[in-house]
């Protein structure tokens, strides 16, 4: 399966799978701990601190590591879950119809009337931010998306020859669901989850920068950058690297979703 | 001898395949073909789907559709080469020297813009006439068509005119540059039988009036041989047999074409009617929100193991009667009795019985099918749905099935994609018999197939029948489908049973109007058989 990869998904799957090497194997290459105090204020990059170090003296490339952990997972936890949810409420609301339609339909454009932003940032100031209570809020805010694209998708299959065929045999919803419609569905649906994953790094980014999100001493992306924006005046560049990290992160997780959009759309059964 | 004015030599054809998984490869679908197309002459080009029918009839054109590249060969149009001629010189010559009229001219239209400026558009384009010289010129030939208000007919818009009313303004289309040549792709398949004729007419009549030579690419053997002097048979790219439309009638000399000539000679022994096993009684229906009866007081029996072929246009509420019976949309008033039991309108709340005993297949095999299941679970699921059977025994039984269907060994773990046409269908008839069902509901599940093809599934479907006892409602627009399959004939018309009863009594004269048209719009391999129809006609089509 490896074989005939675009040259854009290959280095799409490099630099994604090195984000995540690095994620799931922080402890073991951080250089020095996640929030221990190593070197100056700002130090410029050298052999001992590669990026240099942040603005209380801690080596930026150890929290640059953690701070990919705790991103990624976040997103991809929140991903999951945005995911679950809309795509087994929007199956449902295509395959009932009817009132069950209607009333899920409408409660999800309310929902998405709201910018999820400041709904995120008026629960948050509610309830205390922790990794799950983010992944939750996340997740469920972002689901409403995932339900609009999953109905759309499964309105158009629900109606085939072969969904009704299966409806007269009496086949029971689930089947329906997730035999019939879902193998179906599933190439638009991963092909979107790349593009949420990418919502969700920007989002948890968005939430820990404005100081709601990933709580100090935990580092992530967005929050490396809010603790080092001051430094910008002073010409250091250590908001960037995260800044960067989130942007290659994006581009790269794309090109691999454009990639299995490209495969499974293809004919005899998507399995070539 | 004339010299010819189109002039096809060793014309060859190819394009670029993209099989996932493997590197991009060139394949040849035209390999090759000679013919000649003489001033005011029709050839007819026919084969099945996939002959390259239509590749070599817009290669008149100098056009390849999609990727398709015209890789050798020559195409002379008044004596020169178009496929070594300069873009510039090709688009001089389209629209011009050449046209085209496609197979629907629903599509094809543009349904923003008024019929007369699109009919107009290629002749003042290419500056054959001014715009007032190109309408009056559309007038005529809307007259000639036998268009209805040809003064004004123009000044609608595509969607406010009939199917066979746009087919013919793309026929005037067509005409109007004044070409030398027109290239007819399949213009009268997508419409029905009754209207189908008068186009047909039309088009021989003003082909005739005109004097302007055309290539008429078809699948229907009986509807070419009306409008064309020669007729060029194809197979798989290559020729299989050309001559005179007489000689290829009446004296076909390749098997193929013997094969075509012959198609739809099944045999069919009618059954008397015994005891029903579904009975229709009175019903009326409507769709949710209409106000309008799609059907009215249909009443029909079927009787077990027996065939009953349901007639009629579209529109005439024949698969709706389908839709009825299965539950999917229930009446507003009327009874549905199956084997003794009184089925309940709305397909939910039927038993498990009820469901098994009374399945369905679909015109269009490719929706009906999965195409993320294998044949296999295809197949095996209404087994393990209906009776519980598993592991061996299941695949036992699916392997039974798939000889009952003529498939043999190894098809189990094929999907969808990877069968052809008519293997497709195959399957869909092994779904529903897997389910041991009484009555079997097949809607038009020979009109996307090509004519042999068609032929086969008939001919199994008679053999199942004999060996499963089970019944058919056989809903089909083609009366030699019914002619060879039924037990009883329904004649739909506009939501109501216009003739019913068993086939000998409904194709024994006299007829009601309508039958009349139905049974005499059927064409037949016969040269001269349009004219005489036209003649003898009671009634117009509805699509007229």
């Amino acid at each position: 399966m490896l074989k005939n990869i675009p040259l854009s998904a290959a280095i799409g799957l490099l630099i994604t799978g090195t984000y995540f090497l690095a994620a799931i194997f922080a402890s073991w290459i951080a250089p020095y701990g996640m929030a221990e105090t190593v070197g100056d204020v700002w130090e410029p990059s050298s052999a001992q601190f590669w990026l240099g170090t942040d603005q209380i003296g801690r080596d930026l490339l150890t929290r640059m590591i953690y701070g990919g952990q705790t991103t990624i997972f976040i997103a991809t936890a929140a991903t999951i879950l945005s995911f679950t949810t809309g795509s087994v409420l929007g199956f449902l609301a295509a395959v009932s119809g009817g009132w069950i339609d209607q009333v899920m339909s409408r409660l999800v454009d309310l929902f998405m009337s709201i910018p999820s932003l400041i709904l995120a940032l008026v629960i948050l100031s509610s309830i205390e931010a922790t990794v799950v209570t983010l992944i939750v809020i996340m997740g469920l805010l972002d689901s409403t998306r995932v339900y609009r694209l999953a109905r759309a998708v499964a309105v158009d299959i629900s109606v085939m020859d072969y969904v009704e065929a299966a409806r007269l045999r009496g086949e029971k919803l689930g089947w329906i669901i997730f035999r019939e419609i879902l193998p179906n569905a599933l190439s638009p649906l991963v092909a979107e989850m790349g593009l949420r994953f990418i919502f969700m790094v920007l989002f948890i980014s968005t939430l820990s920068f404005l100081g709601i999100g990933v709580q100090p001493p935990l580092a992530d992306w967005g929050g490396i950058v809010k603790e080092n924006k001051e430094g910008i005046n002073f010409g250091i560049g250590a908001a960037l690297y995260p800044a960067v990290a989130i942007a290659t992160l994006a581009i790269s997780v794309n090109l691999i979703a454009d990639w299995i959009l490209n495969r499974t759309t293809s004919l005899k059964g998507g399995r070539g | 001898m004339t010299t010819p004015l189109l002039k096809v030599r060793g014309l060859k054809i190819g394009a670029t395949v993209y099989p996932p998984g493997e590197k991009p490869h060139d394949i040849e679908i035209v390999h090759g073909v000679d013919f000649d197309v003489e001033p005011g002459k029709v050839l007819g080009l026919i084969g099945e789907s996939g002959a390259g029918k239509s590749t070599i009839g817009l290669a008149s054109m100098a056009y390849g559709r999609g990727g398709v590249k015209l890789t050798a060969g020559s195409v002379e149009v008044n004596g020169r080469d178009v496929l070594q001629a300069p873009l510039r010189d090709i688009r001089k010559l389209r629209g011009a020297e050449v046209t085209y009229v496609s197979q629907s001219a629903a599509a094809s239209f543009n349904p923003a813009k008024q019929i007369m400026e699109q009919v107009i558009e290629a002749a003042v384009g290419q500056g054959k006439f001014s715009k007032s010289e190109a309408q009056k010129r559309a007038v005529e030939l809307f007259t000639k068509l036998g268009l209805p208000n040809p003064d004004t007919i123009g000044n609608r818009y595509p969607h406010q005119v009939s199917g066979g009313q746009l087919q013919r303004c793309m026929t005037a289309l067509a005409l109007c540059p004044e070409p030398d040549l027109v290239v007819f792709d399949e213009p009268t398949t997508a419409l029905d039988v009754t209207t189908q004729i008068d186009v047909l007419k039309a088009i021989k009549d003003a082909i005739r009036d005109t004097g302007v030579a055309a290539l008429y690419i078809t699948h229907d053997l009986a509807v070419v041989a009306q409008v064309s002097d020669h007729i060029m048979v194809l197979r798989y790219g290559e020729k299989v047999e050309y001559g005179t439309t007489d000689q290829i009638i009446n004296a076909p000399q390749e098997a193929y074409t013997k094969a075509l000539v012959s198609v739809r000679s099944i045999t069919h022994e009618e059954k008397q009617p015994t005891e029903p096993v579904l009975r229709v009684e009175n019903i009326t229906a409507r769709y949710k929100g209409t106000n309008f009866n799609v059907l009215h007081d249909v009443s029909v029996d079927i009787s077990p193991g027996q065939t009953l072929a349901v007639v009629g246009e579209s529109g005439s509420g024949k698969s709706t009667l389908a839709r009825v019976i299965t539950g999917l949309l229930p009446p507003s008033a009327g009874k549905i009795t199956f084997a003794g039991r009184t089925l309940t309108p709305d397909q939910p709340s039927r038993s498990m019985e009820d469901l098994r005993e009374l399945q369905m297949i679909y015109q269009m095999a490719d929706t009906a099918m999965n195409p993320r299941q294998t044949v296999g679970t295809i197949i095996g699921r209404p087994l393990e749905f209906y009776f519980g059977l598993k592991g061996a025994e299941k695949q036992k039984r699916i392997q039974e099935l798939l000889d009952e269907i003529e498939l043999g060994q190894g098809f189990q773990d094929r999907y969808p994609a990877e069968l052809s046409g008519g293997q497709k269908q195959r399957v869909c008839i092994a779904r529903a018999l897997a389910a041991k069902p009484t009555l079997i509901i097949c809607d038009e599940v020979t009109s996307a197939l090509d004519p042999l093809v068609a032929d086969g599934i008939l001919k199994l479907l008679l053999n199942l029948q004999k060996i499963e006892d089970v019944a058919y409602l056989f809903i089909t627009h083609d009366l030699a489908t019914v002619k060879a399959i039924s037990d009883s004939i329904a004649v739909m018309y506009q939501g109501k049973v216009q003739r019913y009863g068993t086939k000998s009594e409904v194709l024994t004269p006299p007829y009601d109007d309508y039958t009349d048209l139905l049974l005499s719009s059927v064409p037949e391999m016969k040269l001269g058989w349009l004219e005489d129809v036209i003649a003898n006609r009671k009634m117009e089509s509805a699509g007229n």
